[in-house]
């Protein structure tokens, strides 16, 4: 399916979740004629809503917004697979130059009892504003600018804090995870907070509270099955999740 | 009292509870291979070993409701675990694929861990609580394993045994904390050793015993 083709459009087979209302719902199928290859993924879905609509049909509702790949509001499973068969790239970013004319796409909704499906593709991902609202925040006294550099942060640090705060909270963490576990996107922003000194003084009341929310939301429990880490558009690594156990373990025991 | 039920109800602290009950069944399982071992050294040997064992009685007796306590831990909570994460998808995906994270070892954790549970309960059955009366532990274990469904039900087990303990392994340093591009290559192949060292060291042992 990665296979580059020569060819310039390629005709697709979709199979797509459509659901409006808890009742109404099911997989519909779509051919998807004459597609570019030059086109993103989104594009494709654009040009078929908009043969939908010329039919009088209700098209495929599905979240997007920057299409840059740096907001995180993309996603779908395609074929199994969290935004695509393409390592490191959200949904808007991967390109249909990546698939072969004549496949067959199932494009499903992430899955998870933590996100409840608004309408077609379109999931309420609230559940992980929950959890930054529950403390991955810094508090600050508002004020005069500080001096800039005037603390001194290791290059090191700042680079490993960089790599946390790369997670644009897509989901697709919670969505490959077959135990739909937030253990990746939590303890990206655990990292990214706790590594940093002007996280620090709220490191231990902000681990706990963030992991309560996250079990309060319904995700599952972390087995260590690494499908995050493999899914993830930004590459972020599981070392962040052990850095959260630790976190955890210094607020919860010592 | 309310710091350590808030820190153990949560998942991550649940998933401490796996991992240092975990590693403690580890360290038993060293132990008790490295005691097994002297079947290699004919029945005197082994049944002199088990008397030993015996003289240090009470502590014995302690260290097998300490480990009873801590597999009946780790049942419980492994079990609820796996009930939630059932619970946290309800509606499955039609298409499903590995992005490459997953193992044997990862995907069958909850199965393999019942089935071995099953494995103990029949090991115990078999040698701790048969009657010793008129027979020496060796001549118990001999008459066991001349039934070659003995050595095959054994031989399955630490196959599982070995798949669980290949994922267990890592998987408990990740949920500790101590992971580190540095190291976690060396842990990680030390879980496949260990677990090749329990699959192999026990499993031949009831082909070597029913071959004397
Ligand atoms: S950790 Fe990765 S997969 Fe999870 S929400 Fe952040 S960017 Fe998305
Ligand atoms: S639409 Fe913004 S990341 Fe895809």
């Amino acid at each position: 399916m990665t296979s580059t083709t020569d060819k310039k459009n390629i005709n697709l087979t979709l199979k797509i979740w459509r659901q409006n209302g808890p009742d109404n719902n099911g997989f519909e199928t779509y051919y998807a004629d004459d597609i570019s290859t030059d086109m993103s993924f989104l594009e494709m879905i654009d040009v078929i809503n908009e043969r939908l609509t010329l039919e009088g049909k209700d098209p495929v509702a599905f979240d997007h917004d920057c299409r840059e790949g740096i907001c995180g509001t993309c996603g779908t499973m395609i074929n199994g697979r969290a935004h695509g068969p393409e390592k490191g790239t959200t949904l808007c970013q991967l390109h249909m130059r990546h698939f072969a004319d004549g496949d067959t796409l199932v494009i499903e909704p992430w899955r998870s009892r933590a996100f409840k499906i608004i309408k077609d593709l379109v999931v309420d991902r609230s559940p992980l504003d929950k959890i930054i609202q529950a403390g991955g925040y810094i508090s600050v006294n508002a004020g005069k600018a500080p001096d800039a550099n005037a603390i001194p942060i290791p290059q090191e640090t700042a680079e490993t804090a960089m790599d946390a705060a790369a997670c644009i909270g897509c989901g697709a963490c919670v969505a490959s995870c077959p135990n739909a576990s937030a253990m990746l996107f939590v303890g990206a922003k655990i990292s990214h907070l706790a590594l940093l000194p002007q996280g620090k003084p709220e490191a231990m009341i902000r681990v706990m509270a963030m992991v309560n929310e996250m079990d309060r939301q319904c995700f599952g429990n972390c087995t260590n099955h690494r499908e995050c880490e493999a899914e993830c558009p930004k590459e972020i690594s599981i070392t962040n999740i052990a850095r959260l156990n630790r976190e955890f373990i210094k607020s919860g025991l010592f | 009292m309310s710091w350590f039920t808030n820190t153990f109800k949560t998942s991550i602290g649940k998933k401490l509870i796996m991992a240092v009950t975990g590693l403690s069944f580890i360290c038993f399982l060293m132990a008790h291979l490295a005691g097994n071992l002297t079947l290699y050294g004919g029945e005197n040997a082994f049944n002199s070993y088990v008397e030993r064992l015996h003289t240090f009685g009470p502590v014995i007796t302690l260290i097998e409701l300490g480990l009873l306590f801590l597999i009946i831990m780790h049942i419980l909570i492994g079990s609820v675990l796996f009930y939630q994460n059932i619970l946290a998808r309800p509606i499955k995906y039609k298409v499903y694929k590995s992005a490459g994270g997953r193992s044997l070892g990862s995907a069958t954790m909850p199965y393999s861990g019942f089935i071995i549970l099953a494995f103990i309960i029949f090991h115990l059955i078999n040698f701790h609580f048969a009657d010793k009366t008129n027979n020496t532990i060796f001549q118990i274990v001999a008459e066991a394993f001349a039934n070659p469904l003995y050595i095959v039900i054994y031989i399955a087990a630490m196959i599982v045994l070995a798949i669980h303990i290949s994922h267990a392994f890592w998987s408990l340093f990740q949920t500790i904390g101590v992971n580190h591009p540095k190291y976690m290559p060396l842990i990680r192949i030390a879980g496949i050793v260990i677990s090749l060292i329990f699959g192999v060291g026990f499993g031949f042992l009831p082909v070597y015993v029913s071959l004397i």
